[in-house]
């Protein structure tokens, strides 16, 4: 099977965003990091799909809606190699890879639950780190412990 | 070298090699002569919002010694956080009547946002399993008053090293110095890797042994911390292993003759009295230096000569 014909099993949006290659087991995590749940925009999503670069994959298409940089962010927390490609009539505008940003700041929760964020009115902060295997890690600003993609629960 | 004058310790990593030697030169001046009126007219706010005795006693005699007033509380159950009030509240309000604010408190990472909300500086005197930087730079300074330096120490860490914060701060502090790392814990309580990721990421190399024994013989230092019973998920894991690094006076026969017994106190059993009179054994003055420390720091952020 091609991969045209697999962006094909979702339906083509005229205007908005898609979401490609996100790891099949976080598509629901990316909706609902972006409240897609909540939101009154169309959207189309498919999961286990097949992909030359992952062997199976998730898509989201959103109708109508523009992703700002805090949400990209997130995005990226969950999906870390996910494509994110803007539609405007049936075209593509702008194509790219998500990028981790070098700081995480106040969208997703700190999972040590003596830290001062889970207790003060305090916004997390998180310094985006990597342990010696290339894992992505958050290290938090405050309690100083560093948290694994695992623990990651956004706010 | 940045100055230290106005800026707040929250961090072991906050300071630079250079600051940390700055403050441990002060700290030996300090000892030569603790009693200096520097610090008349300053008022230094001590806020305890869980017990201590080292750290606030030694805080305290520190301003007293220098001529400054303590304005503050030693348990959070008489100030208005009985109340409820928030955090960055109690320390707006305490910025107001101090020139200075050292501070206790429960929570992990409460220091560093006290250091972000506060117009005053903020010595940060342990946040909960954070950290609690005055106790590294007091041991450096014993490390080095024992040794004559601190460059290519032979540490041996003993007891709790996954949950205690002074082994941890400890090892980020003599990286810069070139230390070799040899720790000693049971299984469950082995030094965290993300602490030995600073070792590697450092160049420099750790062993590790389940046995005291073990590291007598080569050790400067001895570091012996407690193991909290509390920590095992298991009880009867802790019942194995509370008894394992008892450390008695017949044991230190064989370790090196200028080699020192390092506590950070309070011990519980895991020091023998036998200890105490052995001229090895220096966990007391350990936490006299405190002391002198605490001076160094106090005079070199509000500025003072």
């Amino acid at each position: 099977m091609n991969s045209k014909r697999t962006e094909l099993k979702v339906s083509a949006i005229r205007n908005g965003t898609v979401i490609d290659h996100i790891p099949t087991e976080s598509v629901f995590q990316v909706f609902k990091i972006l409240n897609l749940d909540k939101t009154k925009n169309q959207v189309y999503f498919g999961t286990n799909l097949d992909s030359k670069k992952y062997g199976k994959k998730g898509i989201i298409k959103i109708s109508d809606k523009y992703f700002e940089y805090e949400e990209i962010n997130k995005i990226a927390l969950a999906a870390p190699k996910a494509t994110l490609i803007e539609i405007k009539d049936y075209d593509v505008i702008r194509k790219e890879n998500v990028q981790l940003p070098e700081y995480v700041d106040k969208i997703v929760k700190c999972f040590n639950p003596k830290c001062v964020t889970n207790n003060q009115n305090v916004s997390t902060s998180f310094k985006v780190t990597e342990d010696h295997k290339g894992n992505m890690k958050l290290f938090c600003k405050y309690c100083e412990k560093t948290m694994a993609k695992e623990n990651i629960e956004f706010v | 070298m940045s100055t230290l004058k106005g800026r707040s310790l929250i961090s072991i990593t906050d300071y630079s090699k250079d600051d940390i030697l700055k403050i441990l030169d002060m700290a030996e001046e300090f000892e030569k002569n603790p009693r200096r009126n520097i610090l008349n007219g300053y008022i230094v706010a001590s806020l305890f919002f869980e017990p201590s005795t080292r750290t606030r006693l030694s805080f305290e005699s520190a301003v007293q010694y220098l001529g400054g007033r303590i304005v503050g509380f030693a348990t959070a159950d008489t100030s208005s956080v009985k109340k409820g009030e928030s955090l960055k509240d109690t320390i707006l309000t305490v910025s107001n009547y101090s020139d200075l604010i050292v501070m206790r408190n429960p929570l992990d990472g409460s220091a560093r946002f006290a250091s972000e909300v506060s117009p005053v500086p903020i010595i940060n005197a342990g946040d909960g399993a954070n950290q609690h930087p005055t106790q590294c730079l007091l041991d450096l300074y014993s490390i080095r008053k024992t040794q004559g330096r601190l460059e290519n120490i032979d540490i041996a860490m003993v007891g709790d090293l996954k949950y205690g914060r002074t082994v941890h701060s400890l090892v980020q502090a003599l990286t810069l110095f070139g230390a070799k790392f040899h720790f000693v814990s049971p299984e469950s309580l082995k030094m965290p890797s993300a602490v030995k990721t600073v070792i590697k990421n450092a160049g420099l190399e750790y062993d590790q042994y389940t046995e005291l024994s073990d590291v007598i013989p080569f050790a400067d230092i001895l570091y012996m911390t407690r193991i909290q019973g509390e920590r095992f998920p298991d009880p009867l894991e802790y019942e194995k292993v509370k008894n394992s690094y008892i450390l008695s006076n017949r044991m230190l026969r064989g370790s090196k003759e200028t080699m020192k017994v390092l506590h950070p106190l309070p011990r519980v059993n895991e020091i023998t009295e036998d200890v105490d009179d052995n001229p090895k054994a220096y966990y007391f003055q350990q936490a006299r230096n405190g002391v002198y420390i605490r001076q160094a720091l106090i005079a070199a952020i509000l500025g003072l000569k």
